[in-house]
């Protein structure tokens, strides 16, 4: 009976390992279409699932042209990573603050509730005032996603640091409380540091969110000429016209940096989700 | 020692306001603004007078909205049974006694990073072209077609499509809501001799119901709020069969001078997303109690 519970399911690993299929093969599909010239685009099974006639770069220099790549993704860059460090440095505090003012003050509940309630705001309603809005304030671009960023995912954030703030016993601050140090000091010297694992959980969180996102770029961004890499491949949808191999290459260009950033940290990412959930 | 404690709040005050303000300004205005705007009769542009509730009453009048709603809740209803059940069964292969776990875990979550608009547009020439392409071949009747092109099928084409990515999301999430169930527990069943069927059932799924609730929310919601696949893969069509909530206000809302009419909607979609997500959750503490 114990050496039965060891055994390797192997009809099990087989079946799964088939099952990628339905992962790998729109993706299979992209890539060779990425790469084919249109000529070679036929109507016939064997025709559309065959590798290209030559493995030729030439569509996605083309498709970097086109839609400004280097541009488009410089952009997607700025906006996620601005909006990753400062959710840290923001929410994080937010989230402190709320999470210890909770204990001692009616206030404090109230406000964690005010702003987690935020969590089921959708974008819709939103969106017609805050296009408005932004125009006015001059927030009408890439500043402006980052502050409203900021502010989509505060509900979240808020929600993970108080949470994780449970694990943090407070003797450490009343320790450095009673050495006389401030608040303020305590907070980035002592707690910012000790949360770590869950700044990563939000970094995560948040770079899937931002990354992907076209709604906001789309809304508040348009007649700035400034394109995210998503929003690129929407912009450029007329530019593609019936050449679905540029348009292709320029999917797969959008495609990769997120792979990329995927394979390098796959494990922390599938804790980050896992934790993020479980925690909300 | 009380000195100390008003510093600590006047800190805590100081970090909170500047944020609360934030909140406020991006968050609570606009949705204030746009309660407003649904009384109006506003464009989007030049002048507007407040016409009451007739907004709302239209709404409950109007062909395309009530086709957009019929959409969206049979995407999301179906979505989630779906999703559910099939990341339900992936990640109990997932956690089982099987070779090379972290690869295939890591490969299942692919769909999950990737943008629903660039996977939208690839599956969108899938649905176009090479599905067809099958069909023709091997005299598959309805595949024969674009299903995108069909009124009646398109829907399913954009089900796939949000399918295919929401089960990444949230077998992950069962992944990590089975390891919390302790082995000892399945010795002892084993033990009873209870088959995996019954192990199931009465065992697995109990403890893993905290995490059924986190999926129903999360997956009913993202559903519901469908955009960036009705974007690539349909623009609503054809003939409007897949307009969803979302794509509507927008479509209608921003270019169509729907503007304080689809803030209307906009209030309506907002109060159907609370109301269902309380209604899941109370259900389901109700079901978690009793277990």
């Amino acid at each position: 009976m114990m050496r039965e519970k060891k055994k390797t399911n192997w009809l099990l690993t087989i079946i799964l390992i088939l099952g990628t299929v339905t992962v790998f093969f729109p993706l299979y599909m992209a890539v060779i279409i990425a790469f084919k010239q249109p000529s070679e685009m036929t109507n016939d099974v064997a025709g559309a699932l065959s590798f290209p006639a030559k493995w030729s770069l030439d569509n996605f220099k083309q498709a970097m042209e086109v839609t400004d790549f280097w541009h488009s993704l410089g952009n997607s860059l700025l906006i996620t990573l601005t909006t990753i460090v400062l959710a840290i440095l923001i929410h994080s505090i937010a989230g402190y603050v709320i999470g210890r003012g909770m204990a001692r003050r009616k206030s404090f509940r109230f406000i964690y509730l005010y702003i987690v309630s935020g969590m089921f705001v959708p974008f819709s309603i939103l969106m017609m005032p805050l296009v408005k809005q932004t125009a006015q304030m001059g927030l009408g671009n890439r500043a402006g996603v980052i502050l409203l960023y900021l502010v989509f995912y505060m509900p979240m954030n808020v929600l993970l640091y108080t949470g994780y703030l449970k694990n943090i016993p407070l003797a450490l601050e009343e320790a450095a409380d009673i050495d006389g140090a401030s608040t303020w000091k305590t907070y980035w010297k002592i707690v910012f540091p000790m949360m770590m694992p869950m700044h990563a959980t939000v970094a995560i969180l948040t770079a899937l969110g931002t990354w992907n996102d076209v709604m906001t770029p789309l809304v508040i961004m348009s007649g700035t000429g400034q394109n995210t890499l998503p929003l690129a491949q929407l912009s450029f949808q007329t530019q593609f016209g019936t050449n679905y191999n540029l348009a292709f290459a320029s999917y797969i260009l959008a495609l990769i940096p997120i792979l990329i950033f995927y394979i390098i940290c796959q494990k922390q990412i599938l804790n980050g989700v896992a934790n993020g959930a479980v925690k909300g | 020692m009380k000195k100390k404690m008003t510093n600590q709040d006047k800190t805590f005050w100081a970090v909170i306001i500047p944020v609360l303000i934030l909140f406020f300004t991006f968050n609570t205005l606009p949705m204030i603004k746009g309660v407003i705007y649904s009384f109006t009769n506003y464009r989007g542009y030049g002048f507007y007078d407040y016409v009451g509730f007739r907004n709302y009453i239209d709404l409950f009048t109007d062909a395309r909205v009530g086709k957009s709603y019929l959409f969206t809740f049979k995407y999301a209803l179906a979505g989630t049974i779906l999703v559910n059940v099939l990341s339900l069964i992936m990640a109990l292969g997932l956690n089982s006694r099987i070779r090379f776990k972290s690869a295939l875990r890591g490969i299942y979550f692919v769909p999950n990073i990737l943008g629903g608009l660039v996977i939208g547009y690839i599956f969108s020439f899938i649905f176009t072209y090479i599905l067809p392409a099958f069909g023709n071949t091997f005299n598959i009747g309805f595949l024969q077609n674009s299903i995108l092109a069909s009124e009646k099928y398109a829907w399913i084409g954009v089900l796939i499509v949000g399918v295919w990515q929401a089960v990444a999301m949230n077998t992950i999430i069962y992944i990590s809501g089975l390891q919390t169930v302790p082995q000892d527990i399945y010795e002892a069943s084993m033990l009873d001799g209870a088959s995996k069927w019954k192990e199931f059932w009465k065992v697995t799924l109990p403890l893993v119901m905290p995490f059924v609730t986190i999926n129903l929310v999360l997956s009913t919601k993202n559903f519901l709020m469908v955009f960036d696949q009705i974007m690539s893969l349909t623009k609503g069509g054809p003939a409007q069969s897949t307009e969803s909530i979302s794509y509507i206000i927008y479509r209608n809302g921003m270019d169509g001078g729907q503007f304080g009419f689809q803030s209307a909607n906009a209030v309506i979609f907002f109060l159907v997303i609370v109301a269902i997500s309380v209604f899941q959750m109370t259900v389901m503490n109700k079901k978690e109690e009793q277990l």
